[in-house]
């Protein structure tokens, strides 16, 4: 498959195509970069959601629910969902699609399972290129699932424009709802399996560590209450969904988060092009490979060999 | 940008098959090898099993069947293939399979049927040696 082809294929809605680049995205293969770069004029129009919370809280029967809910509004769907790959052998076993059968069908849902591959944060290293073609693909609605996290796996905010963190009753004291990190990153609460004993007591604790929060927002995450399995509160979830879009727009958000992440992600990409180019200039160099031995010796000291490299082999005229 | 191909592999359960043990463990097997498993549950159609396997970019099907349908279902899953021209990925087969019925399944384009106290490790290997990255 060409990269003209890709392309071709990819604006034509051909999901097998959308499936090859995202495949390609994953396995950092050169064809991506190409795709990607002439992909990159078709998107920006989707809404992109992430969801993240513990094990076991319920995200992919919440990602499930609220497809079936904006589907009814005749909306678009794709949906990216990361599970954890082992650290020991590399393999993943991806199970979320097992609660996502209702949509198996459906031409207008796009799935993708994705191993974390070494990567940290809640997501997959390919996870914010795949939502870009999925974009560029021309869904309307973009779901973003992370693996399941723990307290500080915030990387979701870099892709989404509106994060839900889960939570389910019974999860900790009010102490855990104060503490740094996931429960910050929140756009919206979900407090899931409302059928469960405490499940108010978690929405009173929750909006209680929002009463105290020193942050002067115009948006207060709403705290949702939802059973993902019988469908309560989903409608009222895609409302706040929806409303939080608005703020976005109106309060100039949209604008100014876009701009910061073209930032991010111009300085990722320069940083890594020029890590890369570094190596590969370094690879094999005795006078690299001599100060190295010279630092472990305690001869010479790190910080000021790497000024030195650097000048040497990336900003001089002569190499 | 270096290369990191990863094995990719759908664990289906086409038909009405009750349980998922035999197809779990040999899930887990394809992970600990370093595969990448993404496991769809129970009671798929034909056309669920292909759907799955096109959207998520896999290098290998593995089907797995106990109800005794599989001489339906089977070719039912390679005419979709490759009608959506994806008949690239290998497709294996397990589960209850009379040994009669493994020539049929074999020329309907199921790459291999691996019965009943099949060493895990072959499966692994077959799949290794037979998959098209």
């Amino acid at each position: 498959m060409s990269v003209a082809e890709l392309i071709e294929g990819v604006l034509n809605q051909k999901r097998r195509y959308l499936a090859r680049l995202i495949s390609l995205i994953e396995n950092e293969d050169i064809r991506a970069l190409e795709a990607l770069s002439q992909l990159y004029k078709h998107t920006g129009k989707g809404h992109i959601i992430g969801v993240t919370g513990p094990p076991g809280s319920g995200k992919s029967s919440l990602v499930t629910k609220l497809t079936a809910e904006f589907r009814k509004r005749s909306k678009t769907i794709g949906i990216v969902c990361v599970d954890p790959s082992s650290p020991f052998t590399g393999g993943a076993l991806l199970g979320d699609r097992i609660r996502m059968q209702e949509h198996s069908l459906d031409d207008e849902v796009y799935v993708r399972s994705m191993g974390t591959r070494g990567h940290l944060g809640g997501l997959a290293r390919a996870t914010s290129d795949a939502v870009r073609a999925i974009d560029a693909f021309g869904k309307d609605i973009i779901f973003v699932e992370t693996v399941g996290t723990g307290q500080s796996e915030v990387e979701v905010i870099d892709v989404a424009h509106t994060v839900i963190v889960t939570d389910v009753p019974g999860s900790g004291d009010d102490i855990q709802a104060i503490k740094a990190g996931i429960m910050e990153i929140a756009d919206i609460f979900v407090v899931n399996k409302s059928d469960l004993a405490g499940a108010d007591k978690k929405v009173t604790e929750i909006n209680a560590m929002l009463d105290i929060d020193p942050r002067e927002r115009a948006w207060r995450p709403p705290v949702v209450l939802t059973n993902a399995r019988t469908g309560d509160g989903i409608p009222e979830l895609v409302d706040n969904i929806l409303a939080h879009l608005e703020h976005l727009k109106e309060s100039g958000l949209l604008q100014k988060k876009g701009l910061q992440r073209s930032r991010d992600e111009l300085h990722e990409l320069m940083k890594y092009k020029l890590t890369k180019e570094l190596s590969q200039k370094l690879q094999g160099k005795p006078e690299y490979e001599k100060a190295i031995k010279m630092i472990a010796k305690r001869k010479q000291d790190p910080y000021t060999v790497a000024e030195q490299l650097i000048a040497e082999f990336l900003f001089s005229e002569t190499r | 940008m270096s290369s990191s191909k990863k094995i990719r592999v759908l664990m289906a359960k086409p038909g009405l098959d009750g349980h998922d043990r035999g197809v779990k463990i040999v899930a887990r097997a394809l992970r600990d090898a370093g595969m990448e498993v993404i496991y769809t549950g129970l009671r798929q159609t034909p056309e669920m099993v292909v759907r799955a396997a096109i959207d998520e970019g896999v290098h290998c099907i593995g089907l797995s069947i106990l109800s005794g349908a599989h001489n339906a279902l089977f070719p039912k899953i390679m005419e979709l293939l490759k009608a959506e021209g994806a008949d690239d990925i290998l497709v294996t087969g397990g589960g209850i399979i009379p040994e009669d019925d493994i020539p049929d399944l074999k020329k309907a384009g199921i790459s291999e049927i691996f019965g009943p106290g099949t060493p895990l490790d072959d499966i692994v290997e077959y799949i290794k040696a037979n998959v098209k990255l």
